[in-house]
């Protein structure tokens, strides 16, 4: 790392420990928003962007996470701390299933994309029906007072979850800093670049992507909790709902794919763009219907045209940071 | 130390390799030539596990190989290079290398270290933090050998390595390899088609033809062969 990269993590550092106390609870809404959707495209790269496996349905991981924490506490009280490695389990297990279909009987690319696509719809039909976790009509936590921190339960005031998420974020990007330069990220990535030439070198290539897939579906089981108790309520229809996997996906593919910093930058821009075009439109009075959709797509048009590789990499070199 | 065992390969009934026997003893360079789709590639593959033989056997230190994939084959100790070049395009030269290194070397340094030893071996070392797809096609088709050397192989497969190459070029990797021989006791079988190479280097020569093997023995020998002429090299000798 260039000292220009150290000097800028710490800047920035300082300035996300700090927010909470210099802006209004919009605000802090809207950079929750981002640190979750960040930490989440950070899981989803370790399968796309690392070992080049494209999960098209990584909000199943999201809602079976959500969903089993939130069902635990409701129904037998069983606070989140230990309900996160339930949902961990039970997500881990899920993206085995997947990786081992499709790996031991060659499914890949789009294929595979596709059958990701297809887990998360017929769970998205089956919690739908399962009446335990409430069917259709949602599954909902009692919201708390929100002033008092209650860590035992994870409840309390939007700054802890603020800092809850801030600390997953950071913590998934010191993890994959570490996974890309370690012998995994040399697989990964050979694996991503031709898998016929990395089996070559020796690489069990079905072992590592199913690696891979692990790790990605347990990082993202936790973003499942935090929303959960975040948001405190969860319907299928919405948490299983494939614009939220291409929501998650949406920041690692703007901000660059298989770069550590692209799912952080691609959250933010598109979350500031989202509430950044209301914001203008309102103040301009524009209230045609659709509009900010029709703002929100030309501007992703315009980054995926000249900015193929996403706004990371060329920001990186003009920082002069290198990688 | 590898020896092919009338192994025989079908593609939708097109016979592409029948009843194919040789053997390569241990510290020897072996060539394996003939015209094209005279079935060298497919051999090849069939040794690195690419998929296996439909009868026949392929041994290689007393072990059958064959029904192995080609990651174990590789951990078993046979390297190999693909005739058509497959870098990974957006890794550097370095790291394409310790890709490879990282199957005997378990730490990022150990794997650095031998990869840069390899690269300067094959003269790429200046080239080493460039991505690879910059390379030219000498370039790339070096950076595949000194992949495949990476990870240590007792055996190295080379697919085609010197096309495309001038005969300077070619004349330097033939060092490369005869030093590799010598010094290191690598074993080589190639597949060439640049018999200036294969002169140069090999001990033994299997010639294949249409799926056959119709000439093995000592270079001398086999390019004065009247099969091998006909079929293959043509009336004026080519050494």
């Amino acid at each position: 790392m260039t000292p220009q990269a150290k000097a800028l993590l710490a800047v920035l550092g300082v300035f996300l420990l700090a927010l909470p106390h210099i802006v209004n609870p919009y605000i802090l809404s809207v950079a929750t928003l981002i640190l979750y959707l960040a930490y989440t495209g950070q899981a989803w790269n370790v399968m796309m962007g690392f070992a080049g496996q494209l999960s098209l349905g990584h909000s199943l991981y999201v809602g079976v996470g959500a969903y089993a924490s939130a069902a635990l506490f409701i129904h037998y009280g069983i606070g989140p701390w230990a309900g996160i490695w339930i949902s961990i389990a039970l997500c881990v297990a899920l993206g085995a299933a997947i990786g081992f279909l499709a790996f031991r009987f060659g499914i890949s690319g789009v294929y595979f994309a596709l059958l990701t696509i297809a887990f998360c719809e017929f769970t998205r039909v089956g919690f739908d029906h399962l009446q335990w976790t409430g069917g259709s009509g949602g599954l909902f936590l009692k919201v708390a007072q929100r002033d008092q921190i209650d860590l035992a339960n994870f409840r309390g005031p939007p700054a802890m979850y603020y800092y809850a998420i801030l600390f997953l974020a950071a913590s998934a990007l010191l993890g994959c800093y570490f996974l890309l330069k370690s012998k995994a990220g040399y697989y990964w990535q050979a694996i991503r670049e031709n898998e016929e030439a990395a089996q070559a070198l020796g690489i069990n290539t079905f072992r590592w992507k199913m690696l891979a897939v692990v790790i990605s579906s347990a990082m993202t089981a936790v973003s499942g909790v935090f929303f959960a108790f975040y948001y405190n309520n969860l319907f299928p229809e919405q948490i299983f709902h494939i614009s939220r996997s291409i929501e998650i996906i949406l920041g690692p593919i703007i901000g660059g794919v298989g770069t550590l910093f692209g799912p952080i930058l691609g959250a933010a821009v598109l979350t500031i763009l989202a509430d950044g075009i209301t914001e203008i439109l309102g103040v301009l009075g524009w209230e045609i219907p659709g509009i900010k959709q029709v703002f929100y797509g030309i501007v992703m048009l315009l980054v995926i045209m000249f900015l193929p590789h996403g706004i990371w990499p060329p920001l990186a070199r003009k920082l002069g940071l290198g990688k | 130390m590898l020896s092919v065992q009338d192994i025989s390969k079908s593609f939708r009934g097109l016979k592409a390799v029948s009843g194919a026997s040789f053997d390569v003893p241990a510290r020897s360079i072996v060539a394996l030539i003939g015209p094209n789709g005279a079935g060298k590639t497919t051999c090849f593959n069939m040794i690195a596990g690419v998929f296996s033989p439909d009868s026949g056997k392929v041994l290689f230190e007393g072990k059958e190989l064959q029904g192995l994939r080609p990651d174990q084959v590789c951990v078993a100790g046979i390297g190999r290079t693909f005739q058509i070049v497959k870098p990974f395009a957006g890794l550097s030269v370095l790291d394409n290398v310790m890709v490879g290194g990282f199957l005997k070397e378990k730490t990022v340094s150990g794997a650095k270290k031998i990869s840069m030893e390899i690269l300067r071996k094959l003269h790429l070392d200046a080239k080493a933090d460039l991505p690879a797809s910059s390379l030219t096609l000498p370039d790339r088709k070096r950076l595949e050998v000194a992949r495949a050397l990476a990870t240590r192989p007792k055996l190295l497969l080379l697919d085609e390595v010197m096309a495309g190459l001038r005969p300077t070029e070619c004349d330097l990797m033939v060092e490369v390899f005869r030093d590799l021989n010598r010094s290191d006791g690598l074993t080589i079988l190639l597949i060439e088609h640049v018999m200036r190479a294969v002169m140069a280097l090999a001990q033994k020569v299997v010639v294949l033809h249409h799926g056959e093997i119709i000439a093995n023995g000592a270079p001398a020998d086999v390019v004065r062969d009247p099969a091998v002429l006909e079929c293959y090299l043509g009336e004026e000798t080519v050494v």
